[in-house]
């Protein structure tokens, strides 16, 4: 690091913050400020995620040896049902883009709050609804149709499948609300002197979410709602015994369900781009590709749902055309895992708790994307659909992706967000618990999946045993892993050392304000002299650069 | 005029920023709209496909002359609601006034159309599911589907209708008391395009079940 050009971490005051500016509860529950809906979004859905978690360690036990364990296979059917429901739609959906999005998307952008803010408060509410809707279905006897709720199963399913269903329909508005907001932001309110390609990568990744989020969650509204329809005027359209076709619900849930797997992946591989380039001191290697990838994958992510259906009655031309465009999405994703590799060449890494988790993004993303090729090849998949194959292909990329990168970013932006430091080596820890507990648990999985168990089943063959009992003690770990990260950022929030305004010493705009920010995010936006990612101006005194 | 004063939100520079920026969020919120009622045309055209005949045969029972008026209806009802943008732009409050009321007269005309076209099926048995006990001639075996999604659409979109309707009547209130002017009339262009949209999916929607 020859010649610095500036402080990079200058000492900004931040006795009044954002977080002190106003007390009691009501200013919160009432309050306008995105960071504050961040926070609260944050809070609320690391609850849903213990809670999920919690049904997970409950469905390992379950699984730890054949026959009945712990619970019966009725209860054992309500509480995968409820992992799934509540890791997708409470958890997984709003994690990083309500959470951190609109904490950290407005303050880079230079803009003091979102294009509506009482729509962003509102958003949040309906969250809250949508959750209390979920508990009213479990109270009025519990959902068992997996979080997919095909039909004839869910039609014949008893009335709170109908709760559920409107839960969801709800959640549908607090996402579509979210993503309507994030896109106004960044259209009109970015500051005139941040261009589009001087834009955060993270931004161009809630970009990208945001449009699906517009354009395909209200195609679930219209799906759940006809599903209620269904069990309440028989409509019958996909009801068989009504003459309806059971076949229409998949591809109609899978219009929405598959898009949204990219609403869940694609604000992760935005985290990955800041924190990436922060700890390895390196401009991102090919802006333009990462930034134009993300929006690939959010138009791509529409053309592949019939592979959800290869294995029902498609024809074989439109399954030869889905495993194709398949394939075709894969390249989008695999230009940024180069991308980020190279990145990483001949930087100064710095292996702090978020890298750990970047670089565990890195290597179980790949495993996560690499065995869904497997399962987008045809012939494959007839012998992999529906195993656990399946199950620990989407872990490996919601958990392996998404929550290594949400916890990244967490991690990250830790500091501005509390003001505190969290403290590093029981950090650290955590993560290596986390990263060994998941690869024991869900690598597992591909092998008892492609010797033929299939998922969602309550009972399984006695050769299977060793193998599910490996992947059970995995759980186990990775619990231990998650608890600790838990109890020790909790705890940081009043013991962390106090942070300074840049502690990784990095270039984004976020950086240059105090740790936590104040009300408005900014005293006074600062000159903008350097892009989000330019280290080697920062460190090597080089002509700043734009992309 | 009134002493009524806009105030800019305080996370906009300036008023056209805001401007933009709502006017944006409701196109988005517009596109949203669309895709759901598209659900409710692709299960219209599988359907159509699938079973050709029962469709063609259960649509004959629709009331062309009653559908055929309410388009009538809805379609004014956007003129007027045009205008009534049209003369907040200029600052003719009492203008705005009336074309809001002739707007929601004319919706709720729709609506009593609809009343009677509903009861009409109710009486027949041409209804969903299990309460389909049709009586007559011409009447399909497997009607229940086609009546099943025409209760479904025509019934997403009433409901469209009377939120139109509510809001309409929200803006009657503003007007009123004297908010809008040339230079702030957000609300009721907002609302004008909402309008538009619902009169424009009664546009598909008409052709495809009552005269296909």
């Amino acid at each position: 690091m020859a010649t610095q050009v500036e402080d990079i971490n200058p000492d900004i005051p931040s006795d009044v913050n954002y977080l002190n500016v106003t007390k009691g509860l009501k200013s919160w529950l009432t309050t306008h400020d995105h960071k504050r809906i961040g926070v609260m979004y944050l809070y609320s859905v690391m609850a849903a995620f213990l809670v999920g978690g919690m049904l997970a360690l409950a469905i390992r036990l379950e699984l730890l040896s054949p026959g009945q364990t712990v619970m019966s296979s009725e209860t054992y059917n309500q509480v995968f049902t409820l992992h799934g429901i509540i890791m997708i739609f409470l958890f997984i959906i709003p994690s990083i883009p309500a959470a951190l999005g609109n904490f950290i998307m407005p303050l880079v952008i230079g803009a003091k709050d979102v294009a509506f803010p009482k729509l962003n408060l509102a958003s949040y509410y309906i969250w809250v609804v949508g959750a209390i809707f979920t508990i009213v279905a479990i109270i009025t006897g519990g959902v068992d149709t997996g979080w997919t709720f095909y039909t004839p199963q869910s039609i014949r399913q008893s009335g709170s499948v109908i709760w559920m269903g409107l839960g969801i329909f709800i959640l549908g508005f607090s996402s579509i609300f979210t993503g309507l907001n994030f896109l106004v932001t960044m259209h009109k309110l970015r500051d005139p002197k941040i261009g589009w390609f001087d834009m955060p990568l993270f931004c161009w990744a809630i970009y990208g979410t945001a449009l699906i989020q517009i354009l395909a969650t209200p195609v679930l509204a219209i799906t759940v709602l006809l599903l209620a329809a269904e069990k309440i005027f028989q409509v019958g359209i996909f009801n068989p015994a009504l003459g309806g076709d059971p076949v229409l619900f998949q591809h109609f849930f899978w219009f929405y369900s598959h898009p949204a797997v990219y609403i869940m992946i694609l604000p992760g591989m935005g985290v990955i781009s800041e924190t990436i380039t922060a700890f390895s001191h390196k401009p991102i290697f090919g802006y333009r590709f990462v930034a134009f990838s993300s929006i690939a994958i959010a138009v791509l992510g529409f053309l592949v749902w019939g592979h959800h259906m290869f294995l029902s009655a498609e024809s074989e031309f439109s399954t030869m055309i889905f495993s194709f465009l398949t394939f075709f999405v894969a390249i989008p994703s695999a230009i940024k895992i180069f991308n980020w590799t190279a990145t990483l060449y001949k930087g100064s890494i710095a292996l702090t708790t978020g890298m750990l988790y970047t670089l565990a993004f890195l290597f179980l993303f790949s495993i996560g994307g690499l065995t869904g090729i497997f399962l987008g090849a045809l012939s494959v998949d007839v012998h992999l659909h529906d195993t656990y194959f399946v199950v620990a292909h989407f872990h490996y990329v919601m958990m392996g992706g998404t929550v290594m990168a949400f916890l990244a970013g967490i991690y990250y932006w830790w500091p501005k967000i509390t003001g505190r430091m969290y403290p590093e080596n029981i950090s650290r820890f955590a993560c290596l618990l986390v990263f060994i507990g998941f690869n024991v648990t869900f690598l597992t999985q591909f092998v008892v999946g492609s010797k033929g168990m299939p998922r969602r089943y309550y009972d399984y063959l006695e050769q299977f045993a060793p193998l599910n009992q490996f992947s059970t003690f995995g759980s186990w770990i990775l619990g231990a892993g998650i608890l600790i990260a838990t109890v020790s950022l909790l705890w940081s929030l009043k013991n962390g050392q106090k942070a300074t305004a840049n502690p990784w010493g990095a270039a984004g705009l976020e950086w240059k304000t105090g740790s936590p920010p104040p009300l408005e995010n900014f005293h006074e936006l600062p000159e903008i002299k350097h892009g989000p990612y330019d280290y080697d101006y920062l460190y090597g005194g080089q002509k700043p650069t734009r992309h | 005029m009134s002493d009524y004063q806009h105030h800019v939100g305080h996370h906009f520079e300036h008023f056209e920023q805001e401007l933009a920026s709502n006017k944006l969020g409701f196109w988005l919120f517009l596109a949203t709209e669309i895709l759901m009622f598209g659900g409710l045309f692709v299960a219209y055209a599988v359907f159509s496909n699938t079973h050709a005949e029962m469709w063609e045969m259960a649509s004959g029972h629709l009331d062309r002359i009653m559908g055929g008026t309410n388009t009538v209806v809805l379609i004014v009802s956007s003129l007027t609601m045009a205008l009534a943008v049209r003369s907040a732009q200029t600052n003719n409050r009492q203008a705005t006034g009336l074309f809001l009321i002739a707007t929601f007269a004319l919706a709720a005309v729709f609506m009593v159309i609809k009343y009677f076209e509903y009861s009409a099926k109710f009486e027949h048995g041409l209804l969903p599911g299990e309460w389909y006990t049709p009586h007559g001639a011409d009447t399909p075996a497997q009607g229940n589907i086609f009546f099943g999604l025409y209760f479904m659409t025509t019934g997403l979109h009433g409901v469209h209708v009377l939120i139109g309707m509510i809001v309409i009547a929200w803006l009657w209130v503003k007007n009123a008391k004297g908010q809008f002017s040339s230079a702030w009339y957000t609300p009721v262009e907002i609302v004008g395009l909402y309008w538009h949209l619902v009169d424009l999916v009664w546009i598909f929607l008409f052709p495809l079940y009552y005269l296909v």
